[in-house]
């Protein structure tokens, strides 16, 4: 049975090339912190599932240290002019796109075949994580299509994989870390002393207001701890359940529904939120690490408006 | 109210409507529990102050972890071991760096050259229609439960992104950087926006499924339908919304870049 332990492997030696290539590179002012970052990183994907977490978690420390104090450089070899790329974009044309397009497709099918395919009894896959092993399989489909088409140097993947990933530096682990925040909130029970707060500060004696307080409030914890997933349970039992639905007699499927979609305006406005916010500046070169929240701003506020109006609209409707 | 109780033991039975109602003796009768409890929210502070001072923002999560690990009661091995095992089991949400090899091939032999090229062969195409085009597709192929056309690293940086860059170029000529970071920015937010309002009308989504097994164990039984229905109003505003937007968008860099063009 294929595991998402097969693609963490593939993970891991990516990441060691990277980290190979690095310290090869005298380019890079920083080579040497490029390589510990990467070989560290490399590390947790081969040897996470088996150290014991507190291994783990002193690798994830030192990560962190040589990726925030020691601070991370790049190589200044561009391996293509932009001549020599604009004359290949005009000799492959349109079929450039194909393994471009072949990752989304591949991942599709994936989903949907590997979903019940069984190989001598068993499972073929790890039912439990179909879509995240469909996405490693697609790549590497796509990877070997790339390959076949262009024919590059041998090694040109893996220096192109270094040039990309040390422009996103830090932020490849930034979602991972905040992950880890997000379970020490939720084992030091931040989450219930921030509603046991609102509770008593927040005069809850109005059906309005305590959809207000309901909607805001899952955008503001939202933004705390960066995921709706968090939040939706605190703010739900807190506030939901006992004002919106037993005091005031709400509709509970959509305050709930609502609710959720109000944090996800929450989501567009957090760095915490650094898999969707963050890391695309960084994939985008942006210097300005707000500069996607900046533009999601506007939508997001005027959505959980429009939520907040819905649901005080419906909920209470019968 | 037996709901309400019951919802109240779920959450650890953090307070009930008596200390709602008689909310400021709380802290007075019971100091030091009171005083633990709010010190767990030093990691927000950290993280509040660490972000507004835009220090290294890995950095200031870590510190935020360790500090609420160790405000909770937590010793220091435990507390690196909490981040250890969080990290691993969190390993999943990197899969996506996978996508980079053949990204960075297709980038080497001029995917994003040829991005550009393709839509400066279509005269009607400018920056604000490239990206209602792919925010109309993502939202509509998220509803259907199909999350996974898309994406930052797969979808925006190597085709979107230069797409949006190339209309205005084609319209302007060459693009001042604030510009071009302003279009990618917009590129970002688009797949964003169009993926979170677009996948919670699927019924399978896991928010869906969250909610539906949240409010189970609270001993109410609600249809995953009955929630995804709701999401639909919600979508078309978001639609609307940033549709209207993306119109504005194209409107400023129109005046925008045909003054300067004036001036020069």
């Amino acid at each position: 049975m294929i595991t998402l332990e097969a693609v963490y492997w593939i993970m891991g030696l990516m990441a060691t090339g990277v980290a190979v290539v690095n310290v090869r590179d005298p380019t890079n002012p920083k080579r040497y912190n490029n390589t510990m970052f990467w070989g560290l990183y490399a590390a947790t994907f081969l040897t996470g599932s088996y150290l014991p977490n507190f291994a783990s978690g002193c690798i994830v420390v030192a990560m962190v240290l040589v990726g925030s104090v020691g601070k991370l450089g790049q190589g200044s070899r561009e391996s293509q002019t932009v001549e020599q790329r604009e004359a290949s974009a005009v000799r492959w044309g349109n079929r450039l796109f194909i393994p471009a397009l072949a990752i989304p497709a591949v991942t599709l099918a994936g989903t949907f075949w590997l979903k019940g395919a069984t190989l001598h009894g068993t499972p073929l896959v790890d039912q439990k994580q179909i879509t995240s092993i469909s996405l490693g399989i697609a790549t590497l489909v796509a990877l070997v299509a790339g390959v076949v088409m262009l024919r590059p140097p041998l090694l040109a993947p893996l220096h192109e994989t270094r040039r990309l990933w040390d422009s996103v530096g830090w932020a490849t682990v930034l979602p991972q870390m905040l992950a880890a925040l997000g379970a020490l909130f939720a084992a030091a029970g931040v989450g219930k002393v921030v509603a046991g707060m609102a509770e008593r500060w927040i005069p809850l004696s109005s059906p309005l207001v305590a959809v207000v307080t309901y909607t805001v409030g899952m955008a503001l914890f939202t933004m705390i701890m960066g995921n709706a997933f968090a939040a939706f349970p605190v703010m739900t039992a807190g506030i939901g359940l006992p004002l919106i639905m037993t005091r005031f007699g709400g509709n509970v499927a959509v305050m709930a529904a609502i609710g959720m979609l109000s944090g996800f305006c929450g989501t567009l406005m957090t760095p915490m939120a650094a898999n969707y916010n963050i890391v695309p500046t960084a994939l985008l070169e942006l210097p300005d690490e707000y500069a996607v929240i900046k533009r999601q701003l506007p939508t997001a506020l005027l959505l959980l408006a429009v939520n907040t109006i819905i649901m005080y609209v419906f909920v209470y409707r019968h | 109210m037996a709901k309400c109780g019951e919802a109240r033991n779920v959450m650890g039975g953090c307070c009930t409507n008596g200390d709602l109602r008689h909310g400021s003796n709380f802290a007075s009768r019971q100091p030091a529990r009171h005083i633990v409890r709010v010190l767990t929210l030093i990691g927000i502070l950290i993280v509040v102050a660490g972000f507004a001072a835009r220090m290294n923002p890995l950095l200031v999560v870590t510190v935020a972890g360790l500090a609420t690990g160790l405000a909770s009661g937590l010793g220091p091995v435990a507390v690196i071991s909490a981040f250890g095992k969080a990290f691993t089991e969190s390993r999943y949400v990197a899969i996506v760096w996978l996508v980079l090899p053949v990204i960075g091939l297709l980038e080497r032999a001029g995917l994003k050259e040829r991005a550009r090229t393709v839509i400066a062969g279509i005269p009607a195409a400018t920056t604000g229609r490239v990206l209602m085009i792919y925010f109309t597709v993502r939202q509509i192929t998220a509803a259907l439960g199909l999350t996974s056309l898309g994406g930052q690293a797969q979808m925006v940086r190597p085709l979107v992104a230069p797409m949006a860059e190339g209309a205005a170029e084609n319209r302007f000529g060459a693009l001042p950087i604030e510009t071009r970071r302003r279009i990618r920015a917009h590129s970002a937010a688009v797949d964003n926006i169009a993926v979170f309002f677009g996948e919670d009308i699927f019924i399978a989504v896991g928010s869906i499924l969250l909610i539906k097994g949240f409010l189970e164990q609270n001993g109410i039984h609600v249809e995953p339908a009955q929630l995804a229905i709701w999401a639909v109003p919600t979508a078309i505003a978001a639609w609307i919304i940033h549709i209207v937007r993306l119109i504005i968008l194209d409107r400023s860099l129109a005046r925008e870049l045909t003054s300067k063009e004036k001036d020069a």
